[in-house]
């Protein structure tokens, strides 16, 4: 097929001084085949180190970009017109010490325990105030994070939350006090953040973190250090990572057990290298469920601070390709090597991703089976065992999560125990499964109707509901 | 690189009222022996908020209506200017590894509100380094 590809007027003198070459090829990643073994300057200017277009060259077909066909696999047929377009993009960053700002005198009083480190020193110093970190969720990783990010002199903090302060966040999210409970986080986090450090900027970003937003929310930053415990925001924040090439640094935590990693950098693998796909919603539970000691995420949360902070000081060995496995009941820290997988579909040598995603549904969620119709509400569940008293309750919490509080009656399975304890259970009788939030009764509900029960529903909200709006007298936990 | 003075203050103009964002356009003109800047053309500054501070982007649809335009008047985008906001007017990595050989690329301080210093740079041929340009500014 023969096609002309116009070339714009900076890489004539690389082809020969010609603007337009004719070649005969059937697709975009033949044409660039051609004209990279025909003009062999060219291509350090077309392609990066990586062999893969550079992202500020634009191939349009027609008029149209390739990124919205099939990329370079996109195919041309006789007659085509194909443009290199250049995008022009650069701007300012402080590299040169020269560049960086001063610190003030208050400022080098406060700083002075860092500024007597070798290894940071007036430069590094300055060097962090110059900086930025992205912090994705104010709460338990979060707080430490931000605390410690701030008391540094990191110059700019970007906060992403959407939340309320809640009593049962102040276990372990540490940057909200007792007076914030009902207020926006990010109001709470904002005070105390300024309080702490009034010479740095905190910008707040009061919205979800969508594949929407995430781009422009993220590129404004050096550093993301990602706060949140859900994977659908995990996925979204490596992928966005990954394509501005920006280093995130990741954390975990699950009752006594954490994670941190940095992913997203250059030189090491990112979170899909390691998962690749996600687990099935529900299979791991939050916080929320699982329960987690409160000391953890401030330990997991400044690792991530410190490591946030190496990275902008460009010094130390970070953890960039490790991942640290921390046990806080046997205290015990090991490490993972991790490798960069060729084959990653985001970071890999032929990437399939090359923009965000809907990663709800990358997740499985809103893919899930539906169990609407088998959830019964706490005030129909009252009014209901007020008319008859053959509904049998099955509480599928823990023994200890029942010497909190527990509904009179109710007869206690472990969600874990339930397949072996089936033979208990009255098959003839109506059932009602509960849990602490309503989660883990789904779970006991499918179960059940596996086993064959054909009347079972789960309580919505579980006995968190349940001491809400029927019996008060419950403490909530 | 050759610049009449009023382009340049029509520059200077347009970056400061893009201040404390960078602000960016492109340079028009013909090349011939020198590098004779005509006219300049604003580009929006395609990054978004709190990003636009430290960065700009012009895009292949912008780079793509100034290159027609150009050419209809016999002309040709000759290269670039943008402001680095409080900082000197020196190639960042970020401008290195994003730029494209043959284009001048002015960059003009922007100090408090006002722009200052501008200098022109050019890229090698083996995406090194830049090499400096003088630049004249006639009448």
């Amino acid at each position: 097929m023969a096609v002309t590809v116009h070339i714009p007027t900076p890489l004539r003198p690389y082809a020969g001084g010609q603007a337009t070459l004719h070649v005969s090829a059937g697709s975009v990643q033949e044409i660039l085949d051609q004209i990279r073994s025909a003009h062999g300057k060219l291509e350090p200017h077309l392609f990066g180190e990586d062999g893969r277009l550079r992202s500020f060259v634009n191939v349009f077909v027609n008029d149209r970009d390739i990124r919205s066909l099939a990329n370079e696999a996109t195919q041309v047929a006789a007659g085509d017109e194909v443009t290199i377009v250049p995008s022009i993009a650069g701007g300012a960053t402080a590299v040169k010490p020269s560049d960086l700002p001063e610190l003030s005198h208050e400022e080098v009083l406060r700083y002075s325990r860092h500024l007597i480190l070798p290894e940071v020193g007036p430069t590094g110093q300055r060097r962090l105030k110059a900086s930025s970190v992205l912090l994705i969720g104010a709460g338990g990783l979060g707080s430490p994070a931000a605390l410690y990010l701030a008391a540094a002199g990191v110059g700019r903090i970007g906060l992403v939350d959407f939340d309320r302060v809640d009593e049962t966040n102040l276990q372990r999210q540490i940057v909200h006090g007792t007076g914030a409970v009902g207020s926006s986080k990010l109001e709470s986090a904002e005070a105390r953040l300024k309080d702490l450090n009034p010479y740095i900027r905190i910008e707040g970003f009061e919205t979800r973190l969508t594949s929407e937003n995430a781009l422009d929310v993220l590129e404004g930053f050096d550093v993301i250090v990602d706060g949140t415990d859900n994977f659908p925001t995990r996925y979204l924040v490596n992928d966005a990572s990954v394509l501005l090439g920006k280093p995130y640094v990741y954390g975990s935590i699950f009752r006594f057990e954490g994670q941190a990693s940095i992913f997203g950098h250059p030189e090491g693998p990112c979170y899909r290298c390691l998962f690749r796909e996600p687990p099935p919603p529900g299979l791991v539970p939050s916080c929320a469920e699982g329960g987690v000691l409160g000391v953890l995420p401030g330990i997991v949360g400044s690792i991530q601070a410190l490591e946030a902070i190496k990275l902008l000081l460009n010094r130390g060995d970070t953890l960039v390709g490790r991942l640290l496995l921390f046990d806080a009941l046997n205290l015990k820290f090991r490490e993972l090597k991790l490798r960069k997988d060729p084959d990653c579909p985001v970071c890999g040598h032929r990437p399939t991703v090359h923009k965000l995603i809907d990663y709800e549904a990358f997740c499985g969620i809103g893919a899930e089976p539906s169990y609407e119709h088998f959830e019964v509400s706490a005030t129909d569940l009252a009014r209901e065992l007020g008319q008859r008293n053959d509904l049998v309750l099955i509480d599928v919490r823990e023994p200890y999560e029942w010497e909190i509080c527990h509904i009179d009656d109710a007869l206690l399975i472990p969600l874990g125990d339930l397949p072996d304890r089936l033979g208990e259970l009255d098959g003839h009788k109506d059932l009602v499964t509960f849990c602490h939030t309503g989660v883990r009764s789904l779970r006991a509900l499918e179960v059940l109707r596996a086993a064959g029960h054909p009347r079972v529903r789960s309580l919505q909200g579980g006995i968190h509901a349940w001491a809400e709006e029927v019996d008060p007298r419950l403490a909530r936990y | 690189m050759i610049i009449p003075g009023t382009v340049l203050a029509e520059i200077h103009g347009l970056l400061e009222a893009a201040y404390p964002h960078e602000g960016c356009g492109l340079l028009i003109g013909e090349s011939a022996q020198e590098v004779q800047v005509r006219y300049q053309r604003p580009t929006a500054n395609r990054r978004e908020r709190s990003a636009a501070a430290r960065r700009y982007l012009i895009t292949p649809q912008d780079v793509q209506a100034a290159g027609r335009e150009a050419e209809s008047a016999g002309m040709d985008i000759l290269g670039v200017y943008h402001s680095h906001p409080d900082v000197a007017p020196e190639p960042s990595v970020f401008d290195r590894e994003y730029a494209w050989p043959w284009y001048h690329y002015l960059i003009v301080s922007v100090v408090g509100g006002s722009a200052g210093h501008a200098r022109a740079w050019q890229l090698t041929d083996d995406r090194s380094g830049f090499v400096e340009r003088i630049v004249h500014v006639v009448d």
